[in-house]
């Protein structure tokens, strides 16, 4: 018999009874529905709820995609043959990255893990930037110091990636929280991935920006794969967003292929985490088509077929061109044009980066706090002897 | 509960987010529960170390910062064959170990390694080139160039005596102090920043022990004070030149 009207306070307040034991399933009849606005072919699903992108928006997403697409081809290539020390692809999440980032502002702050150089060239990152950090050379801004695909750019709101796994979620929490002190109209997009969701620091950055009512979208790419963790091996959930419910934290499924219903997830996302001053947690169910790094072979511990069904079959870009082509708003010609020009430009951005000096030598010792310390100094003095004294030990490319 | 666990940590530059259960739990679990219950069956296993190309976190020496803690072991081994022999014993260890693997040494390396069991004793130095002027203390892959390095210096007529610590925590004071005393002089060389690295540890004990035997201060070529980087790696490394150059500096001293 339920005791329905009868309840108790207990800190966290008021709860009612039941003299029914009864134990919350571990999973629910049915999974979390996942957002969708366009067919496996790119047509429209009638009568659906997306916000409408413009003319000029959808272009731009399109090409992005596609220059995202070819910039991964040809630096991965770059790194087989030597050219750079390490690469990792985007390989069918361009949509993921592209489009969330179409729905955001300048203003709005993004914590990446590492997979989303998308962001980045939707805010104007130019392919010889790219190029510049994965060569190390003196033009990145990072200065030589990280490994290629490490990319930050403070004028693109876009902070600096580490190699860590989730440690950049309770910093967007904390940096949320921030710009909630200061009432911006700006909110932060921190991305992860299906395997970050493990992590201590998940829980942690979830639970802060939930009880801080911290104004930021936590946005899960979740690919099926943690290099070679399958998400079987990974949770006994519902996948990711089953746990927003038990931080308290608003949800949504969304298909990752799906660049309108990403953006369309996104908008309203915004929307809800700067005018209502809460966080929101996006799944992205998405399909990990490259390796997961050049240091990776993903056919050691995965079907090919399924690989290559993901690649043709459920292919982002070619999912979002047919749309953007039925529409009239993109042609082959166009194609042709942009595959051409973007493979032109990345080649000529790789010669240039490859040929461009490396950062100087004083460079080791900067950055390390605000100013040198006296350790510091006296071990630059002491290097620099060093140096002088066996310069065959030192690659020629760095100036003293 | 009498079953043993051997965790990996894919590189070593992950192992922070288990720094409490090692440091907190894992070391203290024997202790602080009056020997009712231990933690012994616990080993863990990351690569550690230099690759050429890793930068920032995928190349740290993070040795120094467990060599802190009473109640764990940390054991680095130089060669496949110590390898093999160094973790079985890690693993039968009745207390918990933290084994670092040279990863430069996974591609590298290659030795006769027998297929039969066994095991080489902890905190048991080795001195693995015996020399007179002056002794030189290093783990894991460090100890090749090191012994490059004393490998020139014999040229120039000095006798250098080499030794592997193997187990840094608890280390073999008795076998360093030994050759000490027969060299008065000793140099220390590991990739970790040379501030706060193991080598300080080593330097202060040293000093302490055999003081009035030193012809020349306890020297340390180590990393930089600098987070690893990347194009700047050959600068930060101690290198084998680093290395001659200070091994003269002490036997001149």
């Amino acid at each position: 018999m339920t005791l329905a009207w009868q309840s108790v306070d207990f800190p966290g307040g008021k709860v009612s009874y039941t003299s029914e034991m009864s134990f919350i399933s571990e999973s629910s009849q049915t999974r979390v529905p996942c957002y969708r606005v366009l067919e496996d072919d790119g047509d429209l699903i009638s009568d659906c709820d997306f916000q409408q992108v413009s003319k000029e928006d959808a272009v731009k997403m399109y090409s992005n995609m596609v220059t995202l697409q070819i910039m991964d081809n040809i630096f991965y290539e770059a790194q087989r043959q030597g050219r750079i020390s390490f690469y990792l692809t985007s390989a069918g999440e361009e949509a993921i990255s592209i489009a969330s980032a179409a729905a955001l502002s300048e203003q709005d702050i993004i914590l990446p893990q590492y997979r989303e150089p998308g962001v980045l060239l939707w805010r104007g990152f130019t392919l010889q930037e790219f190029a510049d950090q994965c060569f190390g050379n003196k033009a990145d801004y990072g200065k030589g110091r990280q490994m290629p695909i490490h990319y930050g750019s403070k004028k693109h709101n876009f902070f600096t990636i580490s190699s860590p796994i989730a440690t950049q979620l309770p910093q967007a929490a904390g940096i949320a929280y921030s710009l909630k002190m200061d009432n911006k109209k700006a909110c932060v997009v921190s991305y992860i991935g299906d395997g970050g969701t493990s992590e201590g620091d998940f829980h942690a950055g979830l639970n802060f920006a939930a009880v801080m009512e911290a104004p930021v979208i936590f946005f899960c790419r979740n690919n099926g794969w943690a290099i070679s963790t399958n998400v079987s091996e990974q949770f006994r959930s519902d996948g990711i967003v089953v746990k927003g419910r038990a931080y308290g934290i608003r949800s949504i499924r969304v298909d990752g292929n799906d660049a309108l219903a990403v953006y369309s997830a996104v908008s309203a996302a915004r929307e809800m985490a700067i005018n209502e001053q809460r966080p929101i947690l996006i799944e992205a169910l998405t399909y990990r088509v490259g390796h997961h790094s050049t240091s990776d072979d993903s056919t050691k511990y995965r079907q090919l077929d399924e690989i290559v069904y993901w690649k043709k079959a459920r292919n982002p870009v070619n999912r979002f061109r047919n749309w953007v082509q039925n529409i009239g708003w993109w042609s082959e010609q166009q194609e042709t044009q942009l595959r051409n020009s973007v493979r032109k430009q990345l080649l000529e951005a790789i010669q240039v980066a490859e040929k461009t000096e490396k950062p100087p030598l004083s460079e080791l010792f900067t950055d390390v706090y605000d100013h040198p310390p006296s350790n510091l100094e006296e071990q630059e003095k002491h290097l620099r002897e060093t140096v002088t004294r066996h310069p065959k030990d030192y690659p020629s490319d760095i100036s003293v | 509960m009498g079953n043993r666990a051997i965790a990996e940590i894919q590189f070593a530059d992950y192992i922070y987010p288990a720094f409490d259960q090692i440091v907190n739990e894992a070391a203290k679990f024997r202790y602080r529960s009056g020997n009712q219950f231990n933690c012994g069956g616990l080993t863990i296993r990351a690569p550690y170390g230099a690759v050429g190309h890793g930068g920032h976190y995928h190349s740290q020496s993070p040795e120094a910062f467990f060599c802190h803690v009473p109640g764990i072991k940390v054991v680095i081994p130089r060669s496949p064959r110590q390898a093999k022999g160094l973790l079985l014993s890690c693993i039968r260890d009745p207390n918990p170990v933290v084994f670092f693997e040279p990863k430069w040494l996974y591609r590298l390396a290659v030795e006769e390694v027998p297929e039969h069991d066994y095991m080489l004793p902890l905190s048991e130095a080795e001195v693995i080139r015996q020399g007179s002027d002056i002794t030189l203390v290093g783990w894991g892959a460090q100890l090749s160039v090191m012994e490059q390095a004393c490998n020139e210096a014999e040229k120039d007529g000095i006798s250098c005596e080499l030794i592997d610590l193997k187990t840094l925590l608890p280390w073999d004071k008795e076998t360093v102090e030994a050759s000490v005393r027969k060299t008065g002089r000793v140099l220390i060389s590991h990739e970790a920043p040379v501030t706060g690295g193991f080598g300080a540890e080593i330097s202060a004990s040293i000093v302490e022990r055999c003081f009035l035997r030193l012809e020349a201060p306890v020297a340390r070529v180590c990393g930089l004070d600098t987070p690893f980087p990347l194009v700047f790696e050959p600068f930060y490394m101690p290198t084998k030149n680093k290395i001659l150059d200070a091994i003269k500096a002490t036997v001149n001293y």
